[in-house]
């Protein structure tokens, strides 16, 4: 059945929208889903890999093959070793976001919501981002030392300025139509913080958690690589000067799991405190 | 008769530019007065003056303390529920049964738990109207409120206002581009332009009112040459439409 005879198209020069195909039963032709058709170019690099550590072209001092890997992953999985060290490392990442998110979150408040909040938090905050946050690792190891604290403290810092930049640009770039039926509707001061600000701000807030998430593993791989006793980077330190590729690579894919999962759980934070958002 | 706006010699600079131009305007309590003007004469200006947002505005306001304001745009908060912005800041014990009270009134019963986002344009509008009403006005401030509704939700809602009105006597300020839908629902029309009040007309027109009355389309001629619109010309009556 023809809906729009060809003719008529042609002498219109009309253009065809895509639009969804009518379901047709009968000649379907059988896919493979794409998603396991793009596992096939991962499945064969990882055959290459594998190929490559057994014939002997690539050495396990330069990059053990997945086999071994996984061998490595498992054995340190049974003799406590990977367990231990991630524990160290999810601790330190916790309180960093713990404390660095309400810290970020905080300032931003304050400075947003008032003018001499605002003139004694974001001029400095503006200026100090700049500073590489890695570059005060030395500072911060002279001022306490090299425990848990000052590795803690350095993601802390890390993770507060996306915070803080992020929650107070949104503030700031609230809806004054929003603020002006605050007034209308005769909102004191706390309803007007509570209803409108902080909802309106709540969007620009968990993207800056998303990159303070990001940030925090990140440096907690920098802090756990220069002095620590544990840790998922000290494993990975340790096996470097025993040359032992294997371990290196488990530590960095336990790295990467923790990286997507926290990430997929701040997408599902998002998801349900921006329910309201067309399109989620 | 008391008054519900007393306004004297307002006025309001842009920029360097004088938008509102020593304005005197009053009205008395359940005064309905429709203000017309062209676009950009400043009429949501002084209407924002008369909500009392605008600090920047010189001169003498007088106006009760409880007042509603329905803006051009629906201006509902995306993050709350359509019975939670209709409640907004009302403090009274039975707030949430008034709420759904005001949008079944206003036909949107069933809406009352929807994000305001996916509500149609009309129906946001409306939405914004019930959050007015809720409040039960002594002056209710109405910028354009029904410029984007279909011609039918227009009657109704013509209707609806009408209908509040009686009940709650409020003061009413109505902006409009619309010149039959003022002689329509106003008592008195004034037409602001170049910064003052160049026309103050009560509409004399016999209820029901109907267009085709003659003193009807007689008030329509005077608003439209003072609005600057030439009846006669082509097109004229293109954009003032009679909607119903
Ligand atoms: N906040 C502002 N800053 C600068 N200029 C402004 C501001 N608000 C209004 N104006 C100017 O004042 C004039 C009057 O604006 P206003 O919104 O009051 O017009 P209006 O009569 O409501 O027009 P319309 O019918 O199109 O809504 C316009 O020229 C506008 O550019
Ligand atoms: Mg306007």
């Amino acid at each position: 059945m023809t809906l729009l005879d060809a003719r008529v198209v042609e002498h219109h020069d009309l253009e065809r929208l895509p639009t969804r195909a009518v379901a047709d039963t009968t000649v379907r032709r059988r896919q493979f889903p794409r998603g396991l058709e793009r596992l096939a170019g991962v499945v064969l690099l990882f055959a290459i890999w594998e190929l490559a550590a057994r014939v002997g072209w690539l050495s396990p001092k330069v990059l053990a093959g997945p086999s071994t890997v996984l061998t490595a992953g498992v054995d340190m999985v049974r003799d406590g070793t990977l367990g231990t060290a991630l524990w160290a490392s999810v601790q330190r990442v916790f309180w960093g976001l713990g404390l660095g998110i309400p810290i970020g979150a905080a300032l931003a408040l304050v400075a947003g919501l008032s003018r001499t909040g605002d003139d004694m938090i974001d001029a400095n905050v503006q200026m100090l981002r700049f500073v590489p946050i890695i570059g005060l690792q030395p500072l911060l190891i002279l001022w306490i030392g090299i425990g848990e604290t000052a590795k803690i403290s350095l993601i802390v810092l890390g993770v507060a300025f996306p915070v803080y930049v992020n929650t107070y640009a949104a503030i700031r770039s609230l809806d004054p139509g929003h603020l002006q039926l605050a007034d209308v509707v005769g909102l004191g001061r706390w309803s007007r913080i509570r209803r409108v600000i902080l909802p309106g701000a709540l969007p620009g807030f968990l993207v800056g958690v998303r990159m303070a998430t990001a940030v925090a593993w990140l440096l907690l791989v920098f802090a756990e690589q220069i002095n620590a006793r544990s840790g998922l980077g000290y494993l990975m330190i340790r096996a470097q000067t025993f040359f032992q590729s294997d371990v290196i690579v488990v530590c960095l894919v336990v790295y990467a799991v923790l990286g997507l999962l926290s990430d997929g759980l701040v997408r599902l934070l998002e998801r349900t405190l921006l329910r309201w958002q067309p399109g989620r | 008769m008391s008054a519900a706006v007393l306004a004297r010699g307002v006025r309001r600079t842009f920029a360097g530019r004088e938008v509102l131009r020593g304005l005197d305007v009053e009205l008395a309590d359940g005064d309905f007065v429709a203000l017309l003007g062209r676009s950009g004469s400043g009429k949501s200006t002084f209407l924002r003056a008369l909500a009392g947002l605008d600090r920047g505005v010189e001169g003498e306001l007088l106006v009760p303390s409880r007042r509603s304001v329905v803006f051009q745009d629906a201006r509902l908060l995306p993050w709350a529920s359509v019975l939670d912005n209709v409640v907004l800041g009302l403090r009274r014990r039975d707030a949430l049964a008034q709420g759904r009270a005001a949008l079944a009134e206003v036909g949107l019963a069933g809406h009352e738990d929807d994000w305001p986002k996916t509500l149609s344009g009309g129906e946001a509008q409306r939405a914004a109207l019930a959050r007015a009403l809720v409040r039960e006005p002594q002056l209710l401030l109405l910028d354009e409120p029904f410029g984007a509704l279909d011609a039918l939700t227009r009657i109704r809602m013509h209707a609806l206002v009408q209908q509040l009105c009686g009940r709650y006597h409020p003061a009413v300020l109505l902006v409009t581009h619309d010149v039959d839908e003022a002689l329509l629902l106003a008592d008195r029309v004034l037409v602001l332009s170049d910064g003052v009040i160049s026309l103050d007309a009560p509409v004399d027109v016999p209820s029901p009112r109907l267009r085709a009355d003659r003193q009807f389309i007689h008030l329509r001629s005077r608003l439209l040459a003072e609005l600057g619109v030439d009846e006669t010309a082509e097109g004229a009556h293109d954009p003032l439409v009679v909607r119903a």
